[in-house]
């Protein structure tokens, strides 16, 4: 069964606040989900699907649903960490497709920088007993490490740059000027990038994306509840998602799950890469991004840093426009998790809604890829192919 | 010694912080007498990394341990300079064919470069349980 046009995304928002001294989790979560819910013209009691990852407290799904009154038929809390909320989008169209649900609810929301600045320790997702912790955590191998790595492979095999992937965080920023909610407005150069002080070698500070609070929600409906709304909606053409791991000691850090996601997104939409408009492409991280577009198809394998360099991802000057709210790397990363402002932004996009600065002129067909967990190690993959309701 | 479900925290003299399981400790007292031990599988013949009670390439559980030569290549590596105390993390390609993360250690870690040679390295103060590390060296011969 595909779910190619069987659900439509009625609803998104993203929280305009970064640091949310003073709110509680479920809390943020209860805002986003008013948020997305207004957007589509529809109440929470129209909601009878909800999805959730990790960053919802309690068990699943289950303590939010009492926490929202939600009445539900059906309930999925599949956690792959940033890539949770794509996979959502993925499980929400099949639901609607097998008329499991009608109106679906997605929320992400946390307080990261909040508990920081209170001296509260954040949440743990990976708890002593998790297969391989005592292999990884005693080396001290930090996210940002673990990521350097992958990208210092990549420079060895196919020659990328870190001038090159500087490219990424200064096509982020030319985009987050235009966004008055965005966590760093200031346009940087590839020579700023470069003096940034080095993190965890060869991953400067301005290759990593910023820490944030607050969240995003989306609402998914079927046909019928699209037609009912007067909400420009946006179609789901096509998903795809995987896990990538280090395979028992077979470790390749060149590619990401989006060799699997990929195609399997672009197959079910019946679109090739070369079709999209707009791309929201995860950016936790500037060599998140070049991996990925790679392993996407928008060009070959190794050709990733040409293929970012020189402002080929700013609206308007490149060929591929992407990330155009600025993303994680300067405008926003609830949680420690991008993945549903990815989507929120591609449906900005669809609607023409996207800031005048930065819409692509007609855009009809758009791609939202998230990552999981780590390039360094194992990632949740998970890529979905939107469109415009006449595409 | 703390933990939960089974894991236990346990601090090594190199200042490491250790976590082991039942599952995990033979490979860890291994690591303290000098011996790098890696997953190997009697139906396929492949090695595995990180050891577990079955393959992980054919699901057999006809596995057991199998001492490795304790000498690699660097494949990835990356230097965390954002603490007070820079240190190495690598990925090592062992000569069998896996790949395993690690520390570089009693080495200069700003002259490491992919594709180096290096070897396992045992903690001269390690208790009961240890981490593998390795260090730069030249092949012998």
């Amino acid at each position: 069964m595909s779910i190619r046009g069987k659900a439509h995304i009625a609803g998104a928002f993203e929280h305009p606040c970064r640091l949310a001294l003073g709110k509680t989790t479920p809390e943020l979560h209860a805002e986003v989900a008013r948020g997305a819910l207004a957007d589509a013209g529809l109440g929470m009691a129209d909601v009878d699907g909800f999805f959730c990852g990790g960053d919802a407290p309690g068990l699943g799904g289950v303590d939010m649903a009492e926490y929202l009154g939600l009445k539900l038929k059906h309930i999925d809390s599949t956690e792959t960490g940033g890539s949770s909320y794509i996979n959502h989008v993925n499980h929400a169209a099949q639901a609607i497709a097998a008329g499991h649900c009608h109106v679906a609810l997605i929320t992400l929301a946390g307080r990261l920088v909040a508990d920081m600045k209170e001296g509260l320790a954040p949440p743990s997702y990976w708890p002593d007993d998790t297969p391989g912790r005592g292999f990884e955590t005693p080396y001290r191998a930090t996210t940002v490490a673990m990521y350097a790595m992958a990208a210092r492979r990549h420079m060895h095999e196919y020659g990328t740059t870190g001038e090159q992937l500087a490219w990424i965080k200064v096509a982020a920023s030319h985009h987050a000027q235009h966004n008055e909610f965005a966590k760093l407005r200031k346009v940087v150069t590839v020579e700023e990038v470069i003096a940034s002080p080095m993190v965890a070698d060869p991953l400067h500070r301005l290759d990593c994306c910023v820490m944030t609070d607050g969240g995003g929600a989306l609402v998914l409906v079927s046909a019928e509840v699209a037609r009912s709304l007067e909400r420009t909606t946006v179609t789901v053409l096509g998903a795809g998602e995987t896990v990538k791991h280090l395979d028992g000691g077979r470790v390749d850090l060149t590619f990401t799950g989006a060799r699997v996601s990929g195609p399997a997104a672009f197959a079910e939409a019946g679109v090739a890469p070369s079709d999209i408009q707009y791309a929201s492409v995860y950016d936790s991280f500037t060599i998140t991004v070049l991996q990925t577009l790679e392993d996407l198809g928008f060009c070959e394998k190794g050709e990733g840093g040409r293929f970012v360099a020189d402002g080929n991802l700013i609206s308007g000057v490149g060929a591929l426009p992407l990330n155009t709210d600025g993303g994680g790397l300067c405008n926003n990363h609830p949680a420690n998790r991008g993945g549903i402002t990815k989507v929120v932004e591609a449906v900005r996009q669809i609607r023409g809604e996207a800031h005048p600065e930065v819409q692509v002129p007609g855009c009809t067909l758009a791609l939202a890829h998230a990552t999981g967990g780590s390039l360094g190690s194992r990632m949740g993959s998970a890529t979905v192919i939107l469109g415009s309701a006449d595409a | 010694m703390t933990g939960i479900s089974g894991a236990h925290r346990v601090s090594a003299h190199s200042g490491h912080e250790l976590i082991v399981t039942a599952e995990t400790r033979p490979f860890f007292e291994a690591a303290a007498r000098g011996v790098l031990l890696l997953g190997h599988c009697a139906d396929c013949g492949s090695f595995h990394y990180y050891p577990r009670p079955f393959c992980p390439h054919c699901f057999s559980d006809s596995v057991d341990m199998r001492e490795a030569g304790g000498w690699g290549t660097i494949y990835s590596f990356s230097v965390v300079r954002n603490v007070e105390t820079p240190y190495c993390v690598a990925y090592v390609a062992l000569d069998e064919g896996m790949t395993l993360l690690t520390n570089i250690v009693r080495c200069d870690i700003e002259a490491l470069g992919i594709g180096q040679s290096v070897r396992l390295v045992t903690d001269p103060d390690a208790g009961d349980v240890a981490l593998p590390l390795f260090t730069r060296a030249g092949r012998p011969g």
